[in-house]
């Protein structure tokens, strides 16, 4: 099969990073974050997954069709706490921004002050 | 550099970037063709070896268990940097919180699914080494039941009911329990984090050996983490009024 499933990921990636580029918002440039590291998610299940495959959980499973790879599944646990410690400590950040400058725009933030 | 010159410097770079992603998803194997030796082997042998159903989970909390931890101390710190962020310069700790009246079909909703919440987050926990779960999902669901604490009965409910001393010795409790069920295997002299609880009978919920306390030491973890991130938040958000805190 083509490698569109790649493909999304990597659409997923780039549109992120331009939307942080671009942004001129500590929160919307959280949620690009969040967007980029979801092309993680998707590139380790596409990685993954197999033709005919059925879900790594042996209960209850059809014998004679292969298991996707578990190990990128658990992979992809860790991929999403990671995601929500960096969102959540990014937004502590803007809210910091926020408080000590009363702008959550990156541009405003130039001048460091002692 | 203004929002103009960052534009046109990552037009180019970006366009590098995505030839360099196309170049290298070109020469990956295709879609749903290949699988790697390590997936194989679990495959086929993680149910035998450890006597749970769920592939995923004996690998986060028995192959690698390890990482696991790291994942769990990342989710600590996190807690930790998030209240200090927060509570090293706010100004309004003296005041107390004042809450906004909801609407009594908003309360009476979201108190008949609390419950049903905290019972489908002790579900995911619980059966997260035979179905679909686990302790970090089933933990995320049950510190969602928190919040929704604060959506039907407002924030000093919401505070009430999850005591900052309760949750923050829930949160050291599931982290101390991973590491100190590692070291105890380690002191029995066996490799640290070693399964070498008895396996029990597959499918049932006494299988798994150390998987089912490690599962539950997470979801404990996980679920105080949450609830602790949300107050930090919820601190912020929340309007006050002129006059001492309550707690």
């Amino acid at each position: 099969m083509a490698p569109y499933p790649y493909a999304v990921a990597g659409v997923l990636f780039v549109a992120g990073l331009y939307g942080i580029v671009s942004s001129r918002n500590y929160i919307h440039m959280a949620v690009c974050l969040t967007v980029m590291q979801s092309s993680t998610y998707v590139t380790l299940i596409c990685v993954g997954y197999l033709n005919n495959g059925q879900p790594p959980i042996t209960q209850g499973a059809q014998p004679g069709k292969p298991l996707v790879d578990p190990v990128v599944q658990a992979l992809t646990l860790t991929d999403v706490v990671v995601s929500v410690v960096v969102l959540a400590l990014v937004l502590a950040l803007a809210l910091q921004a926020h408080r000590r400058t009363g702008s959550v725009d990156p541009d405003r933030l130039r001048g460091m002050r002692g | 550099m203004n929002t103009r010159t960052r534009a046109l410097l990552f037009l180019p770079l970006g366009a590098a970037l995505a030839a360099f992603l196309l170049w290298g998803l070109a020469g990956l194997p295709d879609f749903g063709s290949t699988q790697g030796p390590y997936a194989r082997y679990l495959a086929r042998h993680a149910t035998a070896q450890r006597h749970v159903t769920n592939v995923p989970t004996s690998i986060v909390f028995d192959y690698r268990a390890l990482d696991t931890l790291g994942e769990e101390l990342i989710l600590f710190t996190c807690v930790m940097g998030t209240a200090l962020l927060l509570r090293s310069s706010r100004e309004a700790e003296e005041q107390r919180p004042s809450d906004r009246p909801t609407s009594a079909a908003q309360r009476h909703l979201v108190s008949l699914l609390i419950p049903v919440t905290v019972l489908l987050g002790l579900w995911t926990i619980s059966y997260g080494y035979l179905t679909p779960g686990g302790g970090f999902q089933g933990g995320v669901v049950c510190g969602a039941a928190a919040l929704m604490l604060w959506a039907a009965g407002g924030y000093r409910d919401h505070r009430a009911l999850t005591p900052t001393g309760l949750v923050d010795a829930a949160e050291g409790l599931g982290a101390a329990a991973y590491i100190g069920l590692g070291l105890a295997v380690l002191a029995a002299g066996h490799a640290f984090l070693a399964n070498v609880l008895p396996l029990g009978s597959t499918g049932t919920l006494a299988s798994g050996g150390t998987i089912a306390v490690l599962n539950w030491a997470t979801g404990l973890e996980v679920s105080a983490a949450t609830v602790l991130v949300f107050h930090e938040f919820l601190k912020e958000y929340v309007q006050t009024l002129p006059g001492a805190a309550e707690d």
